[in-house]
């Protein structure tokens, strides 16, 4: 029988609660060892596009007459143009526009902020107009970085506008407790200001139509939210939103950096404007790092203490963050009382993006960090003092078990932190951490079932590189007895349907429910469509084996081929909605690290990283795998490589290239060991951003439990540590 | 500055008219719609970019396109002949060697070299050989997985 059930879905960009009919078997997965292909490791449905160099990416496109475009950028953190000279670049053999406006006197408020763009018949004819502008530049005063805004405020030398309003939440009386008697720690905890560093650039190829075509607009995107993009054209451009069309089929990274259109986007709009001609712009590598986000630093003045017990009695937080507001402090630790108050520094540069799990890896290392210090002050290893802490959250409590069993706690833990013989030290630590993953109806999927038998699966949505083309192709393989490869799945056009955006680890737990639906709507019409044929009625028939058979009497059956036959002219088209009851949201996990310090160098060696990750039904094994050796190794290269380096006088980015931003290399892989924590019953959770969360505080953990030296700046770099173990330890 | 008329590409000549100080990866790009190879930084840092020229790994990105002419080039859209895949290829499938893929031909294209030279090679050899190429989704582990067992395959005798 089927029954009502209540959706929300998106009408006019506001949820609407609807009730649909749907089958029984719609609110919940089949148990897993039931399903065929669900849960097993599935190759990925774009690896050969991908291995033979076939996949197109947005800048792979080079439409008809086509003009590269360029971007001049502010070299400063605050800078004045004071001179430029259009006509000269206008010379240039090849050039054939410029937007933007670049006049004398304009400032700028950080460096790589983009003032104008040039478009020309070849790349090297924009980059020789970008030249013969010959911009001359005046730095003005700027606020260059974290530490020295603080100090210029704390000494009374800064401007007014430097802090934004402090956001200040308070629970129990934090001082009280912070006074009375118990372990105390007390420091300064800082992290760096990290990039994204997609490996393809950020930018568009875009083509207006010609001839009766004239009013349309292709927009080859990189990005996370193909609708997002769509919206943000038709706003720009003025054109009908039904003559945009946005294409990603392959994407080269986001990370949460790929959402907006940015000044590339307008740029390239203008310029395809002005010239009648289709334009690519896209950022370089320096630009990519200049403009294109990344996750603040923050520098935070923490005091906590517990009772001689080893209970967290309270927490005292005073943060500040380069460009944001605050993160997720304190970090998910229960403590009686705190009192938080987080405030915006106004640098001089590039402001932050969403970046993989936002606010939480910093969070999470600061408060990781304290706790650590917190259990060895009051005697307690750090892992029974965190066992102490969660004794009531048998989730955490299993996967801690799990993570210190495979991490060899026990054996490896150093009682004396610091006391292992000579100069490489070997240490253990650990973190934990939450995220939310959840999934909601923004991603319809359709499903066709033509009469030759062949299987088409259409969504708007993005495949960041997760599998996403993987996991629908399974899903609706296994909702008709089909292999997945099988199944055609076309993703990445606009005009394939709404699709959220992927942000926030919400498209596998978006787009499963949907290619549930739109699989089972299908099997069931074309039980519709052929229980004739086999003397049944439709709900007498299953899949079995290959073939359309009557339930008790399995001779009586259709192949495939022979049942879709039957459509005649009619073949199937189905539109799966999301719908509860298959994803849920909410996941824990830990990390354990291992490594090596070399106290001689200050050099830091991960030897072996244990990530611990529920994320319930996990649809392809293998690419949900992918995604947590992704986040620990992202997670590594914050812990231990990654830092922005803005000139201290002027706000100059000083290392916008991949020699001197160091981002992790086949030399600086561990040993990754996942372990999966199955909760199949509460259907599919997204699991893209929690693993970059735990490496900062698991790997300082350890360096700690290696050599003694608490490390309270992220990354540790060789020369912090070295720094930090001569300030600790009073030793060169 | 002089104008290259030809290059050998794949195994074939293939007619340009390029500047000479312009680089390889453009080339190959805009002037011959081959994008397998693929632009990350420009600078030779991440190897998104990387092809073979005489059977050497090389970052076509900073590679001036007078430099490689009369040489053998290699893109990735030469190692595979009428649907059949080089080993390493293969081994990215079955190991799940990709997220994202726009590493994926230099990272193929750096193991090939490697491969060609050395079908038995460590752990080390491969680490070393790999270390200038940036995988940003953090898919190394199967990276080099894949080219292990590719070099077994290759031991074999397979091509």
């Amino acid at each position: 029988m089927p029954k009502k059930m209540k959706i929300t879905v998106v009408e006019n960009g506001f949820d609407k609660e609807v009730e649909i009919e749907v089958p029984d078997e719609a609110g919940s997965w089949p148990k897993p060892d039931t399903m065929r292909v669900v849960n097993k490791r599935e190759p990925r449905m774009d690896g050969f596009a991908k291995v033979t160099g076939h996949a197109k990416y947005a800048l792979d496109v080079r439409p008809p007459g086509m003009l590269w475009a360029k971007m001049l950028r502010a070299p400063y953190g605050k800078a004045r143009l004071k001179s430029i000279d259009t006509d000269a670049a206008s010379k240039i053999e090849g050039f054939k526009a410029i937007t933007g406006d670049p006049k004398a006197g304009r400032e700028f408020s950080f460096a790589g902020e983009p003032v104008c763009a040039v478009a020309a018949t070849s790349e090297e004819a924009a980059d020789d107009a970008l030249h013969a502008l010959n911009a001359q530049w005046e730095a003005l005063p700027a606020v260059t970085t974290l530490e020295k805004a603080l100090s210029d405020v704390k000494n009374g030398d800064a401007g007014k506008n430097i802090l934004g309003d402090p956001q200040k939440r308070e629970t129990g009386n934090a001082d009280a407790a912070l006074q009375g008697a118990g372990t105390k720690v007390e420091g300064r905890y800082q992290t760096s200001t990290v990039h994204h560093v997609c490996l393809e650039p950020h930018g568009q190829t875009i083509a207006p139509g010609t001839g009766a075509d004239s009013k349309k607009l292709t927009v080859w995107a990189t990005t996370q939210g193909i609708q997002g993009i769509h919206e943000q054209f038709v706003s720009t451009s003025k054109l009908k939103a039904s003559d945009v069309e946005v294409i990603c089929e392959y994407m080269g990274g986001g990370f949460g950096s790929k959402f907006s259109i940015g000044p590339e986007g307008r740029f390239a709009w203008e310029l395809s404007q002005q010239t009648g001609a289709p334009i690519k712009l896209l950022c370089d590598r320096k630009g990519e790092f200049q403009s294109q986000g990344n996750r603040p630093g923050y520098i935070a003045d923490i005091r906590a203490a517990a009772t001689p017990d080893g209970k967290i009695t309270a927490i005292d937080v005073d943060n500040y963050g380069a460009n944001s507001g605050g993160c997720a402090m304190p970090y998910v630790y229960k403590f009686d009382t705190s009192r938080t108050q987080q405030r915006e520094v106004r640098l001089n540069a590039g402001a932050p993006t969403a970046f993989r799990a936002p606010g939480h890896p910093e969070a999470s290392f600061m408060t990781e960090a304290v706790v650590d210090d917190l259990a060895y002050k009051v005697g307690l290893d750090p892992l029974e003092f965190r066992r102490k802490h969660f004794a009531n959250d048998k989730k955490r409590m299993r996967q801690m078990a799990a993570g210190a069993q495979a991490i060899g706690w026990e054996q490896k833990f150093q009682k004396q932190p610091g006391s292992m013989p000579g100069a490489k030290k070997r240490g253990v630590g650990m973190a934990v951490h939450a995220w939310g993953g959840g999934g909601g109806p923004s991603t319809p999927i359709t499903c066709k079932i033509h009469p030759d038998g062949s299987v088409e699966a259409l969504s708007g949505t993005q495949d960041l590189g997760t599998g996403t083309r993987t996991v629908i192709a399974m899903i609706v393989a296994e909702e008709l007895g089909l292999k997945p490869t099988d199944i055609t799945v076309e993703i990445g056009h606009r005009s394939y349907g709404n699709a959220g955006g992927s942000g926030g680890s919400t498209t596998c737990a978006s787009v499963s429910p949907a290619a549930f639906m739109a699989g089972l709507q299908a099997r069931l019409a074309l039980f519709n469509a052929v229980a004739p044929a086999l003397s049944a009625k439709p709900d007498e028939l299953e899949l079995r084996d290959g073939t359309i058979a009557v339930k008790g009497n399995p001779a009586r059956n259709l192949t495939w081929k022979q049942a879709t036959a039957k459509l005649g002219m009619n073949p199937i088209s189905s539109v799966g909605q999301w719908v509860p009851g298959l994803s849920s949201s909410g996941v824990a996990g830990c990390g354990f690290a291992e490594v090596e310090v070399d106290v001689e160098t200050g050099k830091v060696h991960v030897v072996r990283y244990v990530a611990v990750q529920d994320s319930g039904l996990v649809i392809n094994p293998t690419t949900w795998e992918s995604q947590i050796l992704g986040g620990v190794i992202q997670g590594l290269g914050y812990a231990t490589l990654e830092e922005r380096h803005l000139d201290p006088r002027d706000a100059g980015f000083l290392n916008a290239n991949l020699l001197d931003y160091k981002v992790p290399m086949s030399k600086e892989i561990p040993e990754i060991i996942v372990i999966n924590d199955p909760e199949p019953e509460r259907g599919v959770i997204g699991v893209g951003e929690p693993p970059i969360i735990s490496p900062g505080g698991a790997i300082a953990n350890a360096v700690y439990n290696a050599t003694g030296v608490r490390m309270r700046h992220l990354p540790i770099t060789p020369d912090k540590f070295l720094m930090a173990m001569r300030e600790q330890k009073g030793v060169a | 500055m002089s104008t290259i008329k030809q290059l050998h590409i794949n195994g074939e000549k293939r007619t340009v008219a390029a500047d000479s100080e312009r680089s390889l990866l453009h080339v190959l790009r805009e002037d011959l719609g081959m994008t397998g190879s693929k632009y990350g930084c420009g600078e030779g840092q991440c190897g998104a970019c990387t092809v073979l020229i005489n059977g050497q790994q090389t970052r076509s990105c900073i590679t001036a396109v007078g430099d490689v002419a009369g040489k053998q080039i290699t893109t990735i859209e030469g190692l595979e002949h009428n649907g059949h895949l080089h080993p390493l290829q293969e081994a990215f499938l079955e190991t799940g060697a990709m997220q994202c893929g726009y590493c994926t031909a230099g990272m193929i294209m750096s193991g090939v070299a490697l491969l060609n030279k050395n079908n038995n090679p460590t752990q080390q050899d491969i680490v070393t050989s790999m270390q200038g190429n940036v995988c940003r989704c953090g898919t190394y582990t199967r990276i080099m997985a894949a080219v292990q067992q590719a070099g077994k395959q290759m031991q074999k005798g397979v091509k």
